[in-house]
């Protein structure tokens, strides 16, 4: 009987990494900044290890897909907040990888106490990317009236123009005043914790695995970690500010596609001190009167555009897409087709299943070698989309939050991802079996946002400006 | 490929469907007869409707069903309707707001999760609520309403429990508590724990007696509440109206002889409750609750509006009987001797005729089982005539060569 076990990628990452050496677990593949997805433990080489994105631990741990695993406790949190389960059981705090989830204000807010949050007349919007613990918090608060706005990350950069709080996790305080923010509660608190799938505990002999982890981590205060809301006094921190009327809200996206846009940038003179990679802040300082540029994950854009926050911004037609699927009726278009960043969206199945179309997937459904198609995407809503398009009954979309190619063949039978050239998915022993549309980079915009007479000449010339670009590539 | 039902989701059996239609039709009639209008709010309403404090306690809104809508992109929430009342207050706010009394009904269905999956996630309410300036008459009026209601379904015997969760809210206000400290304690009285009003620290001696009294008597009579409003301690004076409050409405059971308690240890409920509460019990069950509810109709945007109402729970009265003779009317399974088409034609004319009639009739497909039916009627063709043989599956009498009419009056008949 082979035992799975998940480990988090990202920040935590090296802390487990050095946990699991002092525990005799020797996995020369998973360091620091390692990238295989199935490292090796030399000491218990039956024992089946995947690397998975920190936030889709706790449901794969839920459905049972992997017996133990380590994550941060605000992210299992996070998932048992709303969806009451017993399936997961919290095994062990290790004692490392301490985090707290605070509730800041910008500097420049008038928010500077949970009282003021309480008795603020209009909706209260809260930006995170726990958007399941924003929500419990607005109920225990009482709050009459409230937005959640969840995203994939940048949340520091949100307030105060386009949220009133954001709930973010970090290691101090400081790390909060570093990017701008200032914490007026302290929401939770957590380490690093074994986890078990309950049935796994129930029926299965996982005691060789379980000892290293007891042996290792220290004998530590375990409180129950539970959403409570302790104050912190930040009065004297805070600035006034006034942000005028009539300012055109760009955002540009980080990631993959920065160096597509900077480029960009730089064929239409669009200067933008301070967006370059790395980033040295995400609030760059343009070259133009009247607007201002926010930097953030190209995936929030859509939704941003839609509620207002931003009235422009660069992201791909692929999230765009996404968010019409799920909001057929929100009020972003696509501008401007940039042309730059071309990828193909694909469904993508692993090279040991016989299937190289959808039809083939099809009959290894109707023959029951596939009882429910299990699809991973990032995409959720393009996922859902496509499996309701083609029949795939019974199918589940399975969210993800990265590095999905990791999910097959044994936490999914099909990926709805991106493929630029191919390689990646090829290095994985992956396989297109279709594909579903090309996508771009574009501008996108908010139909009510032409309202305003002074932003829609600015915003008339920014578009001239972008449909350059196009222009002089002959696009 | 079988596909189960969803976990947490009930059917309902055609046996439970005549109980629940039954109690449903007695309680519409019933409603309308004392003058309330029925509506029907949506499944879906916005989440904050119920957010605030004084409408559903943190640990419900726990267990809502929240989404996002189609159009959610501007990051509001809607949730699948967990609770009657609420909506019914937005309802009125937003529909009725100048009429001076409201009298609404409706019969509708609310969500809330369940974790074992082992209960319904969706449960069915008969709601009456009371909207204006009523007091007390309102609350006597729902209650005797209620009562009538009970009464039709001959669900007997039934006794009501009596609760004031406006005494507790001045209690804790009286001791001393702080408001964080009130509401803490509400809640866990809202839940069912009444007893915690014992745990309290730093009471004096009079105050922790009246307490102990409070919870520990079940009172029978209206001497009950006189004597709590002797043996009251000064500090908890601003409590005395509310057994006067309660002494009104028990006067009235007295008077017409139904049985009730008052306990003030059942003040299980609702936030938004603000004064008397009442439970209707029948054989240990609790069949449905209701109480006065002042500070709702304002915190959903309307003016200070006083307002009380009730709910019967229709999955949880599975007291309601339903006999033979209430399951519909006589059946009646006719076959044709005739070839397909024709006889067919004859079936439906000769069907609608025994249904214009009363009867319900079952054309024979040949698959189903004589057993289920008081009467087996057949016809055939005589020349132009056609001729009935009918058996009375009770008695096993037969009868056959009948006209239309001998068969309409052998039925009759038979039936008596």
């Amino acid at each position: 009987m082979t035992l799975k076990l998940a480990l988090p990628k990202g920040w935590i990452q090296g802390y487990t990494a050095a946990f699991l050496q002092r525990a005799g677990f020797e996995y020369p593949d998973y360091r620091e900044s390692s990238r295989s997805y199935r490292p090796k433990s030399r000491t218990f080489p039956d024992l089946f290890t995947k690397v998975l994105h920190e936030k889709d631990i706790a449901i794969q741990v839920a459905s049972g897909n992997y017996d133990l695993a380590i994550c941060g406790s605000d992210w299992t949190q996070e998932l048992l907040i709303k969806y009451h389960s017993d399936a997961i059981v919290k095994v062990r705090d290790l004692g490392y990888g301490q985090r707290e989830l605070y509730l800041c204000t910008s500097r420049f807010s008038g928010l500077h106490s949970v009282e003021a949050v309480k008795s603020m007349s209009g909706p209260v919007r809260i930006v995170s990317e726990y958007p399941n613990l924003a929500e419990a918090f607005a109920l225990k608060l009482r709050l009459p009236n409230f937005r959640i706005f969840p995203v994939w990350g940048a949340t520091d950069v949100y307030p105060p123009e386009h949220a009133d709080l954001a709930i973010v996790s970090a290691t101090s305080e400081d790390e909060l005043g570093e990017k701008g923010l200032i914490p007026i509660a302290r929401i939770l608190s957590g380490n690093a914790w074994l986890i078990a799938n309950r049935n796994s505990l129930q029926q299965k002999n996982m005691s060789s695995i379980l000892t290293p982890f007891y042996r290792t981590s220290p004998q530590v205060n375990e409180e129950e970690e539970e959403l409570t809301i302790s104050e912190i006094d930040s009065e004297d921190k805070f600035e006034s500010s006034v942000f005028p009327d009539g300012v055109v809200s760009l955002a540009f996206p980080d990631g993959h596609q920065q160096t597509h846009v900077i480029r960009f940038l730089k064929d239409v003179n669009f200067n933008l001190k301070g967006y370059r990679t790395p980033l040295p802040t995400r609030r760059p300082a343009p070259v133009f009167d009247g607007i201002s540029v926010k930097v953030v994950r190209p995936q929030d854009m859509p939704l941003q555009v839609a509620n207002g926050n931003f009235d422009l911004a660069i992201t791909g037609q692929d999230w765009l897409a996404d968010q019409l699927y799920q909001f057929p009726s929100s009020p972003v278009e696509e501008l401007v087709n940039l042309g730059f960043g071309r990828v193909r969206i694909v469904a993508v199945a692993h090279n040991d299943v016989p299937a190289e179309s959808i039809s083939d997937l099809k009959r290894l459904m109707r023959s029951g070698e596939i009882p429910v198609l299990r699809i991973a995407s990032e995409y959720t809503n393009i996922a859902d989309k496509y499996a309701r398009d083609n029949h795939l009954s019974p199918y589940k979309v399975i969210p993800s939050w990265g590095a999905t190619e990791a999910f097959l063949p044994e936490d999914a039978d099909v990926l709805i991802e991106n493929a630029e050239t191919g390689s990646t998915l090829k290095k994985n022993n992956l396989k297109i079996i279709e594909n579903l549309f090309e996508s771009t980079g574009c501008l996108i915009g908010n139909s009510n946002s032409l309202v305003d007479p002074v932003k829609k000449d600015r915003i008339g010339k920014l578009i001239k400006i972008f449909e350059k670009g196009i222009e002089g590539k002959g696009g | 490929m079988k596909i189960p039902r969803c976990k947490g989701a009930n059917d309902l059996m055609p046996q439970d469907m005549l109980r629940f239609r039954r109690m449903e039709e007695v309680f519409r009639t019933s409603c309308l007869a004392w003058g309330y209008k029925e509506i029907r709010t949506p499944t879906l309403e916005y989440l904050h409707l119920f957010t605030s404090a004084g409408t559903l306690t943190p640990e419900m809104l726990s267990r809502v069903y929240t989404f996002l809508d189609w159009d959610g992109w501007s990051g509001e929430r809607v949730v699948l309707r967990p609770d009657g009342t609420i909506p019914a207050a937005r309802f009125y706010v937003e529909n009725m707001r100048n009429s001076s009394v409201a009298r609404l009904c409706y019969v509708e269905n609310m969500f809330s999760f369940e974790g074992t999956g082992q209960k319904s996630r969706e449960r069915w309410q008969c709601g009456a609520e009371l909207i204006g300036e009523t007091e007390p008459q309102g609350d006597a009026e729902l209650i005797m309403l209620a009562l009538e209601i009970l009464d039709k379904l001959n669900v007997s015997p039934v006794s009501v429990k009596l609760s004031h969760v406006g005494l507790f809210k001045t209690l804790l206000r009286e001791i001393g508590l702080d408001e964080e400290e009130q509401a803490r304690r509400l809640k866990e009285i809202l839940s069912g724990d009444a007893s915690i009003l014992n745990n309290i620290e730093g009471q004096s001696p009079g105050v922790r007696r009246f307490l102990n009294l409070l919870l520990d008597l079940r009172g029978k009579s209206p001497g009950f509440l006189e004597n709590l409003n002797s043996v009251l301690p000064g500090k908890l004076k601003a409590v005395k109206h509310c057994i006067d409050d309660l002494a009104q409405i028990v006067e009235l059971l007295d008077s017409i002889g139904q049985d009730y308690e008052i306990d003030f240890a059942s003040g299980e409920g609702f936030e938004y409750y603000t004064g008397m509460v009442f439970q209707f019990y029948s054989r240990g069950k609790l069949l449905g609750n209701g109480g006065r509810y002042d500070e709702l109709i304002s915190l959903v945007g309307g003016d200070h509006v006083p307002a009380s109402g009730f709910a019967f729970f229709p999955n949880r009265i599975d007291l309601v009987r339903i006999d033979e003779a209430e399951s519909g009317p006589v059946k009646i399974l006719l076959t044709s001797n005739i070839e397909l088409v024709e006889g067919m034609k004859y079936s439906f004319e000769i069907a609608g005729l025994l249904r214009a009639e009363g009867y319900i009739v079952q054309l024979d497909m040949g698959k189903d089982s004589e057993a289920d039916y008081h009467w087996l009627v057949s016809f055939e063709k005589k020349g132009k005539q056609i001729l009935f043989n009918l058996t009375d599956q009770t008695t096993g009498e037969e009868q056959s060569q009948l006209s239309r009419k001998q068969l309409l009056e052998a039925l009759k008949a038979g039936a008596k």
